[in-house]
């Protein structure tokens, strides 16, 4: 907008703003241009399939917990909703896998709704909340599992995990929809416009006659929903439901990507794209520490790093 | 005692509300920890054995210890995520320096713990960052630690027969573990801190209004310091005293041990908005946790999953509660 200042010289505040804004892409680029120079087999189709398939499920839990973030909530609960959903599918398979995948969803929905109500009708901070939902849902899962992996044999269900459309894996795509569909939520309705205001500023949304509870309802809805599709592809990935290590931590790292693709934590702000290049920066990172034979304590540890950085980077702005 | 207290002013059916309410939040932990206890008494003979009680104190003082550092941490109106990692490296580095004796093993783990709590401290007090990404980012940074030390996890240090350390885990006085006396004194001390020193209503006030603390000219940045080092360094002394009593620096021990830490100090009536908070409620937090895992390990024929089913709803139904309660207050 104000070129003409911003041309001539940068103030310190202006570089922080733009690098909050763009610096995820700033980094997957300079990442990309590192493994084109320096790691083997890095340009290679595959490669770049394996990448996407891995960073699928992260960035649809990602998108879910993006406008969670924007509400100035936090979604704790999200790996744990990914481990009902998968401990749910062995038990519907037989009904058919459209079953299975629908009763998958529903019990994501129905965690999502729960949550929701939590938050918005009874008062109780998103933390807290979720954070029961984590504990006892993961338990839940394994109790519905008898605490054991079962192995799925249905071969139209597994095409969820392994199969491809036009080239492209299934998981990617779904992610992929999911994120310009997020996307279009965001920028073009009502509901998307009254998630930045709840967000932005939950008093004032409510005087000026939002229904701000049905907006936090449906905002942790979409999130259950989205961890219970996550659930349903990591199982068919893995060709097995299991509760007891599905979504582990998955909660940390849709927070990092959302939080490193510009969202502030403060809400009021969803970045939809950024969010999607934070979940492909993070395993971008992973891979390049992988494929460089670093262990997996350095790529905590850079993560950690990370994590500190972009919301140092991001706080600049939101403070003013 | 404390600021909420409710005004001499108010209606008589609102004071005696606002007195229960008071009561609820501070005994209600109390209550059902009483209950439980006189129906599991009844009901499993095992569960009133010495040998029992025993077990139950001292696996309960482990995660006392760090539910007291997440205590202070929460009633300054902040979060420490880090500690179920920290506890877990706590654990290994004392194992490792018990091979120097046990100063080194005592040492190593309070000083690294330490400074990764001063760390998280220096950040959330002085940039501003949430606490809730700070100590996630840690959290992460421990653990990678952890994995580290250990050539990614491969290797558990074994802390040597004979070891003068293995006491301080094994040993007993009267019968009773001494990480139980150490986990009384700590919660002696963090009491005695938190209600009868400067530092201590320093910790309210930055909790219960940050604003007005800073504008009083109270050391907030450096409470908040104080109180994340503490955390660690808590965490870390129960990681000690967790390899001393395992004899090895497990490496996949403390995971979502932070969410333990938290739901029992939530559950015995600290709020997590800050500023109000008792270590006594955390102590019968932790039991209630251990109290209700015991039973259902005596009733043997329910899948141990129910621990966390039964932990997840508790911890539900006392936020739910403690949000009922203090209803009229917010909407005042």
């Amino acid at each position: 907008m104000t070129d003409t200042a911003v041309a001539r010289s940068w103030t310190k505040a202006q570089v922080a703003g733009w690098l909050q804004a763009y610096g995820v892409y700033l980094a997957v680029v300079l990442l990309l241009v590192f493994n084109l120079a320096f790691t083997d087999n890095f340009l290679s189709a595959a490669n770049f399939r394996t990448q996407l398939v891995q960073a699928a499920p992260v960035c649809i839990v990602a998108l879910g917990m993006a406008l969670v973030i924007g509400t100035e909530g936090v979604d704790l609960s999200v790996g744990a909703v990914m481990a009902l959903s998968a401990a749910l599918i062995p038990l519907y398979l037989g009904y058919g896998p459209v079953a299975a995948v629908l009763v998958a969803l529903v019990a994501g929905l129905a965690a999502g709704l729960f949550n929701g109500f939590l938050v918005s009708y009874i008062g109780i901070q998103p933390i807290v909340a979720t954070l029961a939902l984590l504990v006892g849902g993961r338990g839940l899962a394994l109790v519905i599992a008898h605490g054991q992996l079962i192995g799925v044999r249905d071969q139209s269900f597994l095409t969820l995990g392994t199969g491809d459309l036009l080239g492209i894996p299934i998981s990617v795509l779904v992610a992929a929809v999911l994120s310009v569909l997020t996307g279009l939520l965001v920028r073009r309705t009502t509901f998307g416009r009254r998630i930045v205001a709840v967000g932005g500023n939950r008093s004032a949304s409510a005087l000026a006659g939002l229904p701000v509870r049905k907006v936090l309802v449906g905002v942790y809805a979409l999130c259950g929903v989205f961890a219970g599709i996550a659930g349903v592809l990591a199982t068919a990935r893995l060709g097995a439901s299991d509760p007891a290590d599905i979504g582990l931590l998955m909660e940390l790292s849709a927070i990092t990507a959302v939080v490193v693709g510009g969202t502030p934590l403060t809400g009021g702000r969803v970045r939809i794209l950024g969010t999607v290049m934070g979940a492909v920066l993070m395993q971008l990172v992973r891979a390049t520490l992988i494929k460089h034979d670093l262990p997996d304590s350095t790529a905590q540890l850079v993560q950690a790093a990370i994590i500190v950085v972009a919301v140092y980077v991001a706080r600049e702005r939101s403070t003013r | 005692m404390s600021v909420t207290e409710a005004p001499a002013t108010a209606p008589v059916a609102g004071a005696r509300r606002q007195l229960m309410a008071g009561l609820l939040q501070r005994q209600g932990a109390a209550a059902v920890l009483v209950v439980v206890i006189i129906v599991s008494w009844l009901s499993f003979p095992r569960f009133g054995s010495a040998d029992n009680l025993r077990d139950l104190a001292l696996q309960s003082s482990f995660l006392a210890v760090i539910a007291l550092g997440m205590t202070f941490v929460i009633i300054t109106g902040g979060i420490d995520l880090s500690v179920g990692s920290v506890y877990a490296l706590g654990g290994v580095l004392a194992a490792y320096g018990s091979q120097w004796g046990f100063l080194v093993a005592l040492a190593l783990p309070l000083a690294v713990c330490g400074l990764i709590g001063l760390i998280n401290g220096i950040l959330v007090a002085r940039t501003g960052l949430a606490p809730f990404i700070v100590t996630l980012a840690s959290l992460l940074f421990a653990r990678g630690l952890l994995l580290a030390i250990t050539s990614e996890g491969a290797t558990t240090y074994k802390i040597k027969d004979g070891s003068a350390f293995l006491e301080l885990g094994r040993g007993e006085i009267f019968g009773v573990g001494v990480p139980v006396y150490l986990a009384i004194v700590l919660f002696g001390l963090g009491g005695l801190l938190l209600r009868r020193t400067r530092f201590g209503q320093s910790l309210f006030a930055t909790g219960g209004a940050e604003q007005s603390a800073l504008l009083m000219g109270l050391p907030v940045a450096r409470t908040k310091i104080t109180v994340y080092t503490m955390s660690g360094l808590l965490a870390g002394f129960a990681g000690a005293l967790t390899a001393a009593y395992l004899q090895s620096g497990v490496t996949v021990i403390g995971v979502g041990t932070e969410l333990d830490a938290i739901s029992v100090v939530v559950i015995g009536g600290t709020l997590l908005t800050g500023g109000a908070g008792t270590v006594i409620g955390t102590v019968i937090g932790v039991a209630l946790r251990n109290v209700i895992q015991n039973i259902i390990n005596q009733i043997g024929t329910l899948d141990s999953n129910y621990q966390s089913v039964v932990s997840g709803a508790f911890l539900l139904i006392v936020v739910v509660i403690q949000r009922w309660l203090a209803r009229p207050r917010t909407h005042r």
